[in-house]
């Protein structure tokens, strides 16, 4: 006896039809993702610099800022956006409250360590030069650690753009919503594109940034 | 009432500490399925890092390594597994066993680089041979660096086996993604305080039982741990 035709059916990887219809929608989810990621890494940029500044200069903050971050880093992104569900709903700012604060100790740790390699003779001859500390610091010393810091960045960016993935489930827009899709409906073609993409626009991400390195920095060859 | 007193209240309740739905049951699970997929992942990766290390070949395979392994997305990593394997226990443990071995290729290839070339020197002249050199000088001084690997793969693990209640398996996730799907914010909050107290318990737990298998002479001259490279999987 013939089975029914519908039973034969078998879901392939990619459904090239769907996929052509669905262009705007799966560009609108990317776009959300780069968007989401830029903001996070920004943010965190921007508080993580003086923190490392500072941590780096005061020996008695360093270890204090590095555990504290350290801590937040091992809590699961899962479970952290459980916890501000409740306060602060599901969706964007949840999200970027665990992805800023995961970014922050791969960020705030290079700046440390970058501006630990400055050599203390670069140091001295610049203060015999008459810089004074902050001077000093803007033009000598993050300069010389900026390549440390850019690598950081190339981390914490390949780092979250993963980590959006699991925003889906929190109802966040972003290539994850794909996959959440490709999981609930049990078709492979969104969750295949939505994991591809994801990990295209990592690599992109990372080599934009590593060609940005080079003309940034020229010093650091 | 307020939801921490709420979430009090859930946790005092003898109701969700028994069955096949309690905590105790639901952390068997949780730790059953982290500790099978670390375990193969050791078996796979120390051995990989190990050789690149002590080689210092192919040090950008083990760099390559690390950012496929930041690159590809835990979650969807679980669920092409789901797609691919079915229901069950499969599915998790191979994608969790995937996502346990970049971090520790990267932090053991790491941790045999940067053993001080001198005491590499030292023992060839006192005649030492290859496999004994690394068995019995730079595995031992590479160890709290090896070690930091191996609890950033198990913190990993732990946090992703969260997830795995998204493709039906158990697990503290259970209650966070049941917690959402049924809109109760108590349910999602206790199983959000045990996931994030058993990632912290498996990273500090993992130290504790360092501290105390590795003697302090080779603490004192080895890697150490602060080289570690960090991974954020889940």
């Amino acid at each position: 006896m013939a089975a029914p035709v519908f039973l034969d059916y078998v879901d392939p990887w990619i459904n090239w039809d769907w996929l052509s219809n669905h262009v705007p929608l799966v560009l609108g989810y990317l776009g959300a993702h780069v968007e989401l990621t830029a903001i996070a890494v920004g943010v965190a940029l921007a508080i993580s610099l003086p923190i490392g500044i500072v941590a780096q200069r005061r020996r008695t903050w360093r270890g204090p800022v590095l555990t504290l971050f350290g801590i937040f880093y091992t809590i699961p992104s899962i479970a952290l956006f459980a916890l501000l569900i409740p306060y602060t709903g599901l969706g964007t700012l949840t999200s970027e409250i665990g992805l800023v604060g995961y970014a922050m100790l791969i960020l705030t740790r290079n700046v440390i360590v970058g501006l630990d390699a400055v050599p203390r003779d670069v140091i001295d001859a610049a203060n015999g030069m008459g810089y004074r500390p902050f001077a000093r610091l803007l033009r000598v010393e993050l300069p010389l650690a900026l390549p440390t810091i850019f690598a950081g960045v190339r981390i914490a960016t390949v780092t979250t753009i993963g980590l959006i993935t699991i925003t889906a489930v929190i109802g966040q827009d972003s290539l994850g919503q794909l996959i959440l899709t490709g999981l609930t409906e049990n078709f492979h073609t969104p969750l295949v594109v939505g994991t591809a993409l994801s990990i295209l626009l990592a690599f992109v991400a990372d080599l934009a940034l590593a060609f940005g390195q080079r003309f940034a920095v020229p010093w650091a060859r | 009432m307020d939801i921490l007193a709420k979430v009090v209240q859930w946790f005092t309740d003898p109701a969700h500490w028994a069955g096949s739905d309690g905590v105790p049951t639901r952390l068997a699970e949780h730790l059953r399925l982290s500790a099978e997929s670390v375990l193969i992942g050791m078996v796979i990766a120390l051995p990989i890092g190990i050789v690149l290390g002590h080689y210092g070949r192919f040090g950008n395979v083990a760099i390559n390594i690390s950012n496929v392994g930041r690159a590809i997305p835990s979650f969807a990593l679980l669920v092409l597994s789901f797609q691919v394997f079915g229901l069950g226990d499969a599915p998790i443990i191979i994608s969790l066993t995937a996502l346990a071995i970049p971090p520790m290729v990267t932090n053991s290839y790491v941790a045999m680089r940067e053993v001080d070339p001198d005491i590499k020197d030292a023992a060839r002249g006192m005649g030492y041979r290859e496999l004994a050199q690394i068995l019995r000088i730079e595995i031992p001084l590479a160890v709290p660096l090896l070690m930091a690997g191996i609890r950033t793969s198990a913190v990993q693990v732990v946090a992703t086996a969260t997830l795995a209640a998204l493709i039906a398996g158990g697990g503290f996730g259970r209650y966070i993604i049941d917690g959402l799907a049924q809109f109760d914010y108590t349910k999602l909050m206790a199983g959000a305080i045990l996931v994030a107290v058993l990632a912290l318990a498996t990273e500090l737990g993992l130290a504790a039982l360092e501290r105390v298998l590795v003697p302090r002479g080779i603490r004192l001259m080895s890697v150490p741990a602060t080289k570690r490279v960090a991974f954020k999987a889940a």
